[in-house]
């Protein structure tokens, strides 16, 4: 057994854990143990990885493994990570951890939504950890299946329309996919040898044009669908804003990243001369993502639709600065999917606990939180700043390296379309600062909000472990910045090789 | 004949032997104790099954009509493994009162079937691949009518006979036609003797149009959804998984082995009747809400991806039709099972009747869904690797954009299988199906097919063992 199987099996084992328990507090126990575990393998690799590095190891990809599995397609079970994988492992250990302890009070049938729960983050490990686009796009698909249950018998409001609503468009999404990884197979025997889902092979291999000219929209939209890409972004609010908290959580945080890891690695690093060519459509989407995105949360009242309306938009950024080509740009698109995800995932995290509390997610209806819930209110701020920039948080080493990276290029044509998603800072700050100060500043509108209960022990552990994240990344940026940066190097080779196509 | 030639035909004499048995044990019964004839041919099945498996001879019989080969061998387990596991379904209808009075001619009339079905892969002459297609067809419409007193079973044994006769005359009228112009009804010697010529090419489009019948592909559907609904439940899984599987195999057969020459043009036919298929199969799908119906359209959906293998005309594509129809064998019956389960205990067999079921019978439901899963192609159970397989052997001629077509289609047959998820999981009922107590076949067969949509998958042997044996075109 390799060392990176253990991200599959570990959840796997737990869900086992989880069937042969009888009540509900031993579920949660092992639930809770289980992901302990995963979080802690997760800190042994990223430490493994950084030693590994510090030793001069130059491969791209450590800690592989490959098993054939149906010999006559040439489809294996490979496994390997770079810097880009290994931070996305992270995040998700963090965010599964989190989501745990955030679910602790779910009490109608706890079994089944342990299970779905830890099911789908399987799912979302082994796309990490995969170096076969089959085994990929098997795991793409897992993920997304068990979020059709949590959020159809756990989730609130309309359920089962946002339920699913969410499935069909994913689904829809990995049919666009399905088109694109059989493409890339058949054409890697544009090399000589077998066809091959293998990514990594593929990569050597030069495709010609106009089959990435075929098939990069495929790929780059299908996986664009899960990044919450306009206009296929419409599942995003409607479902994040039904799904019960541990699952908007894991789906704003971890799960929308698996869009924009896919049309990384493979949509660009795959057939970068398409994507040159085409660079240009797909960046005025995203500038509209961010901008729609931003204001939408702007006319919210719903705190989770503010929220979700709020992922599109940083979402958005996340595709933008991977259309950006350059390395300061595709830096930040990382540094912004981990902060991201810890960032919503928090807040998420703390919707879902002032809710449980004051039974409602209208912002109107609230107010003066912070005098009688502290704890969760500081939280909310940290959160609330973090996601505008502030420095000493994630979100500002993002956004600052994106636009910056962005701004590198010269021409017209992505000059504006930077300035454009730029402004969305500034209205992110308005959203968010117009929350904070309804939501927890001013005299308490409601009188039975006098006596809300304070944080209990699992919400506050779920609170810290994705706030420590946050400021781990806002004060050592450089830390994770030259962990992506050496594994962004051949993608980045291949993108200079060509001439910058701009629109004017 | 001697005894290797007894040993190449085994598949079809095992049968006729198991039928005579249960015919003989049979009349030595008394009129109240007939379902003592179903621990006999579930047994003697079960043998058969097993024999099946054990190593024997290939070769060609009759001069050329009958011929054995490793790949018509793999097709006949496939095909017994099915009705194994239909016959264990049944077990529970077959006891209820007015039924069990006539458990015999159930199985003597399925046996007879799967000799049809046997006979019809084995064939190497078109007279004999008819004799075994008829003789596959119309024991099902007296099974269909079964139940007998009522007017849908009976109105659904009509239907199959009055289309299943109007198919095979235009089946027939294709083979003369092929016959007059080749001067052979001998496999081989059709393939010798084939050119483009229009009248030969018209004679394929009838036998064509004929075996569409049997599959039930558009536009040859229109009497599916009404046998389905009228028929037994076990009948209607018999029909939808076996007889269908069997009809496809033998059409794979014929097209990559007799009708070498005319290979774009029926290519271009099968394309155009595979986009039809999976698209009007689904559309009427998703308006159903007797279960049965449903499953009936959503069967005609699923031959319309198995088409998608057809069309690829390589050896890929007829090993992902044989995996693809082994899984759909376990992912329907598994769905079937639920249902017959269901309903032959309460009788309810719509979807709104199914509201709620999850808290009543857990593992039922949780068949249901691994099985509506696995028809809709969803990992990790077995059919996403069967539908992954069929669309890349199609992906593989160069057919993207039939593979977009398909899989735009799957994500619409998502969604009428998670309505029937969320009637079981989601939606509140106060008046749920109580809690079923299953007997054991019953549970052996939804254990098995439990255990078919899990393992199949995984477990990629199975694929390559078929993938050894498979054939192609080029």
């Amino acid at each position: 057994m390799d060392f990176l199987s253990l991200f599959v099996l570990v959840p796997l084992l737990t869900i086992v854990g989880i069937l042969l328990t009888k009540e509900g507090q031993m579920v949660r126990r092992v639930s809770a143990v289980g992901m302990g575990v995963q979080l802690t393998l997760a800190a042994v690799l990223v430490i493994r990885y950084l030693l590994e590095r510090h030793g001069g190891n130059t491969e791209q990809w450590l800690f592989t493994a490959d098993h054939l599995w149906f010999k006559s397609l040439n489809i294996h079970y490979a496994v390997g990570v770079d810097g880009i994988s290994v931070a996305m492992v992270a995040l998700t250990a963090m965010v599964i951890f989190a989501g745990i302890f955030a679910s602790w009070e779910v009490d109608s049938l706890p079994k089944e939504f342990f299970t779905s729960l830890i099911l789908l983050s399987s799912g979302v490990f082994g796309f990490f950890i995969s170096l076969d686009m089959f085994t990929m796009f098997l795991f793409y698909e897992l993920a997304v299946i068990p979020m059709y249950l949590l959020i159809g018998i756990w989730g609130s409001g309309p359920k089962e329309y946002s339920a699913m609503k969410l499935t069909i468009m994913l689904m829809g999404g990995s049919a666009l996919l399905l088109v694109g990884l059989l493409g890339l197979y058949f054409n890697s025997t544009a090399g000589g040898g077998p066809p091959t889902f293998n990514f990594t092979e593929i990569a050597r291999i030069h495709l010609p044009v106009q089959v990435q000219r075929f098939f990069f929209p495929f790929t780059f939209i299908g996986f664009g669908v899960l990044g919450a890409l306009f206009p296929l972004h419409t599942w995003s609010p409607d479902g994040h804003s039904s799904a019960p908290t541990a699952v908007s959580m894991l789906h704003a945080g971890v799960l929308m990243k698996l869009g924009g890891y896919g049309c990384f690695r493979i949509a660009i690093f795959l057939m970068p001369e398409a994507a040159q060519q085409m660079a240009w459509i797909f960046i005025i989407l995203t500038t509209i993502s961010i901008v729609y995105g931003a204001f939408g949360a702007l006319m919210q009242k719903d705190l989770k639709y503010i929220n979700a309306y709020s992922s599109v938009s940083h979402c958005g950024i996340v595709l933008f600065a991977l259309l950006m080509f350059n390395q300061t740009a595709m830096t930040g698109a990382i540094i912004q999917m981990v902060s991201h995800g810890l960032m919503t995932a928090l807040f998420f995290a703390l919707i879902g606990m002032i809710y449980s509390r004051t039974h409602t997610r209208i912002i109107d209806e609230m107010g003066g939180l912070m005098k009688v819930i502290p704890f969760l209110s500081a939280a909310y701020v940290i959160a609330g700043l973090a996601s505008l920039g502030l420095p000493g948080f994630s979100g500002f080493v993002a956004e600052m390296t994106v636009f910056v990276g962005a701004f590198r290029h010269t021409d017209t044509f992505h000059r504006i379309v930077t300035i454009i998603a730029t402004t969305s800072i500034v209205i992110t700050a308005v959203y968010i600062l117009r929350v904070v100060g309804i939501l927890l500043l001013g005299p308490i509108k409601n009188e039975h909000y006098q006596h809300l209960g304070e944080a209990h022990w699992y919400e506050r552990l779920s609170t810290v472990t994705l706030i420590f994240g946050i400021t781990a990344i806002g004060l050592a940026p450089l830390w994770l910045s030259r962990m992506i940066g050496f594994s962004l190097g051949p993608v980045i080779e291949k993108l200079t090789a060509l001439p910058v196509a701009g629109l004017f | 004949m001697h005894l290797n030639d007894f040993l190449i035909m085994r598949h079809e004499l095992l049968l006729t032997v198991i039928a005579v048995i249960v015919l003989i044990v049979d009349l030595n019964l008394k009129r109240d104790r007939k379902t003592a004839v179903i621990p006999v041919a579930l047994a003697l099945f079960f043998v058969n099954v097993v024999a099946g498996f054990l190593p024997a001879p290939t070769g060609v019989l009759f001069g050329g009509m009958y011929k054995t080969t490793a790949l018509t061998i793999l097709m006949k387990n496939v095909l017994n493994i099915g009705l194994f596991i239909v016959m264990l379904q049944s077990v529970t209808w077959l006891r209820r009162p007015v039924i069990r009075e006539k458990v015999s001619e159930f199985f003597l009339l399925l046996l007879a079937t799967l000799i049809g079905m046997n006979f019809m892969i084995s064939s190497g002459h078109f007279l004999m691949l008819y004799l075994g297609l008829e003789l596959a067809t119309i024991p099902i419409a007296a099974l269909a009518a079964y139940i007998h007193g009522v007017g849908r079973s009976a109105e659904a044994g009509i239907k199959l006979i009055l289309s299943s006769a109007l198919s095979s005359g235009i089946l027939l009228f294709g083979l003369s036609m092929i016959y007059g112009t080749t001067g052979s009804m001998y496999f081989t010697g059709v393939a010798a003797a084939f050119t483009k010529a229009p009248l030969q090419v018209l004679g394929f489009i009838f036998f064509f149009a004929g075996m569409a019948f049997k599959i039930s592909l558009v536009p040859f559907h229109l009497w599916t959804a009404d046998v389905y609904e009228g028929a037994p439940v076990n009948v209607t899984s018999y029909l939808s998984v076996v007889s269908k599987g069997a009809t496809v195999f033998i059409l794979i057969i014929v097209l990559y082995t007799v009708f070498t020459a005319i290979v774009p043009i029926w290519r271009d036919i099968v394309y155009f009747i595979a986009v039809l298929t999976m698209s009007i199969g689904n559309l009427f799908a998703l308006r159903q809400k007797n279960l049965k119906r449903f499953l009936a359209f959503s069967s005609i959906a699923q031959a319309g991806f198995i088409l998608l293998g057809v069309v690829a005309g390589s050896k890929m594509g007829m090993t992902s039709v044989i995996y693809f129809v082994l899984v759909y064998i376990f992912s329907n019956l598994g769905a079937f099972g639920v249902v017959s389960a269901i309903s032959s205990v309460t009788g309810r067999e719509t979807i709104p009747d199914y509201d709620g079921l999850y808290r009543t019978n857990p593992k039922l439901s949780l068949l249901m869904m691994l099985s509506l899963f696995s028809l809709a192609g969803i990992p990790p159970v077995a059919g996403f690797f069967g539908k992954f397989f069929l669309f890349t052997s199609a992906a593989s001629a160069g057919y993207y954009w039939l593979v977009f077509i398909a899989v735009i289609n799957a994500t619409i047959s998502l969604y009428y299988y998670l309505m029937v998820v969320k009637a079981m999981f989601i939606n509140k009922n106060d008046n749920p199906i109580e809690k079923i107590k299953s007997d054991l076949p019953t549970r052996i067969a939804l254990i098995l097919c439990t255990a078919g949509i899990v393992i199949i998958g995984f477990y990629s042997a199975i694929y390559e063992a078929i993938q050894r044996l498979s054939i192609g075109v080029f």
